[in-house]
């Protein structure tokens, strides 16, 4: 009994899938340090920031806009007949405020920007490594690390919070014409009552979280595609990749940051 | 006794158990054209990639101008780049911006020229490498010779005292290789630069080497210039040159370039 144990110890220490898991845990950590140590030094290239903010926004905004709308339109669809069954229908409006401004809106925006963005962001990247492009970068006496990663980490964590407020929007609209539909409802009283109810800690946590989102994004697609190998195979692995962990951290931060605000602004 | 821009002294490189550069010391002399040949997995381009810093070896020493690059900070190893032109396999042109974008690349960041230099700059280089058109144009609209020809002018807009060429013709037919040989020379006389040339291509090194350097198993098997390389009775060296060394062809080294 023992000795299988002791076996299986081995196995999992000795496993190459645990090996690489820790390998990407350090690399990654390591990889978004340096993106602190860089980022306030000069020479800064506002120029490519804002080029990649702009690339990010319109490449997101088709996907967001849809799914912002729907996504409130469903979630007052769903609710409301089970809000009119415990005869709270009159909440239904700020139910539909407070579930996609604390939750849904930054959740589901940071997971579409991961798909849609880390994904490209590896990809670029990684196929600028297996090209040799970064390579030219460095020996051009050009630090690569700080024109191509540092600019687009920050373009993504500048541009998540301004996409996550437009979802937002959408989706409360999605709920109103959701509930319009079925009530009647007039637009001025449905966003009385959606924000009647709001206060300050429903609002401040998840709008720095969708920072935090932001830099996951940059720092997970830049890190896999900056570290890409094996040519174009490694190329779609760093993009795969990119999504998958990107997808993982923003849940698992987000699990985190909802525990963290709710005990520093406590809503009760 | 020669001055030499980059002295190599005992250097040791290993990929696991795979050694690939075992104790070799090469001496590169100033304004010359040295020509690095060996089969694939030789070092050569590691070789290249060591002198620039782009991997560190395992042992050894990398002099160039009598410092040991090795011993360098970032910031010195830095300094020392923008000396030095690589030109890459594949040309490395950066996808996302255009020709002109590429050129003025370099030139915006490590140096202090003024917007009318620069554009001179990138006009001129085009201008020798005869691709003054291409100006606009992304990487993606351009043949694999004219990106050659377009990382040639990447390489020498800055004007290097040193340029380090990766198998500068590998991929192309048979005329733009002699092309690009002679488009090298062309530009390295109009900079009065020093080169090293790895390639597998022997009518390549037989128009731009002054200097010949053969690495077989890791190690050096041969050194001099190109007429005494390819006159070789050596086994390996006939079957690595094959029946491209055909008797006629034979160079005189120098008066062969001219």
């Amino acid at each position: 009994m023992e000795q299988d144990t002791k076996v299986n110890d081995e196995l999992i220490l000795n496993s190459p899938k645990l090996t690489e898991f820790f390998k990407t845990v350090a690399g990654l950590t390591t990889f978004s340090l340096q993106f602190f140590k860089n980022v306030f030094v000069p020479p800064f290239e506002f120029n490519e920031i804002k080029k990649h903010m702009v690339e990010l926004g319109i490449k997101t905004l088709p996907i967001v806009t849809v799914t912002g709308f729907i996504i409130g339109l469903v979630l007052a669809m769903q609710s409301q007949p089970v809000m009119q069954r415990f005869g709270a229908e009159y909440f239904l409006p700020s139910m539909v405020a407070l579930s996609v401004i604390r939750e849904l809106g930054p959740v589901i925006t940071a997971l579409i920007f991961a798909g849609r963005v880390s994904s490209g962001i590896g990809a670029e990247l990684g196929s600028m490594r297996v090209t040799e492009q970064i390579d030219a970068m460095e020996v051009s006496a050009i630090h690569p690390y700080k024109f191509l990663v540092v600019t687009r980490i920050l373009a993504c964590t500048l541009i998540m919070p301004i996409i996550t407020m437009y979802v937002d929007f959408l989706a409360i609209l999605g709920g109103y014409v959701a509930i319009a539909l079925s009530t009647g409802i007039n637009f001025q009283l449905y966003i009385d009552s959606a924000f009647k109810s709001i206060l300050f800690g429903d609002f401040i946590p998840p709008f720095l979280k969708t920072f935090i989102f932001g830099f996951i994004v940059g720092a997970v697609g830049s890190y896999k595609g900056y570290n890409a190998d094996n040519g174009t195979v490694g190329v779609g692995k760093a993009s795969t990749t990119s999504v998958v962990v990107s997808s993982l951290l923003i849940l698992l931060c987000d699990m985190i940051v909802v525990k963290l605000s709710i005990w520093l602004w406590p809503t009760t | 006794m020669a001055d030499y821009i980059i002295e190599i002294k005992n250097l040791s490189k290993s990929f696991g158990d795979h050694t690939v550069l075992d104790n070799i010391s090469i001496n590169i002399p100033k304004k010359e054209n040295t020509v690095v040949f060996g089969k694939s997995g030789s070092g050569k381009s590691v070789l290249l990639k060591c002198i620039v810093g782009l991997m560190s070896p395992d042992s050894g020493e990398i002099i160039i101008e009598g410092k040991n690059v090795l011993k360098y900070t970032m910031k010195e190893l830095n300094q020392l780049r923008k000396q030095i032109g690589f030109l890459f396999q594949g040309a490395a042109l950066y996808d996302s911006m255009s020709v002109r974008e590429n050129l003025e690349f370099p030139l915006i960041r490590n140096f202090n020229f003024t917007e009318k230099e620069i554009n001179k700059k990138i006009h001129d280089v085009l201008k020798k490498v005869s691709l003054e058109e291409a100006i606009d144009k992304m990487p993606s609209e351009l043949s694999g010779g004219m990106k050659k020809r377009i990382g040639l002018a990447r390489t020498i807009v800055t004007e290097p005292k040193l340029i380090l060429y990766d198998e500068p013709t590998t991929g192309l037919d048979p005329i733009t290789s002699k092309e690009i040989s002679h488009l090298i020379i062309e530009l390295e006389e109009s900079i009065d630069t020093t080169s090293v040339v790895v390639t597998h291509d022997l009518a390549c090194a037989q128009i731009v080497a002054d200097r010949a350097v053969v690495l077989k198993d890791a190690q050096i098997f041969f050194e001099g210039n190109v007429k005494q390389l390819v006159s070789s009775d050596d086994e390996f060296l006939k079957e690595f040159f094959g029946n491209e060394v055909l008797e006629s062809n034979i160079p005189g080294n120098q008066e062969n370039k001219e």
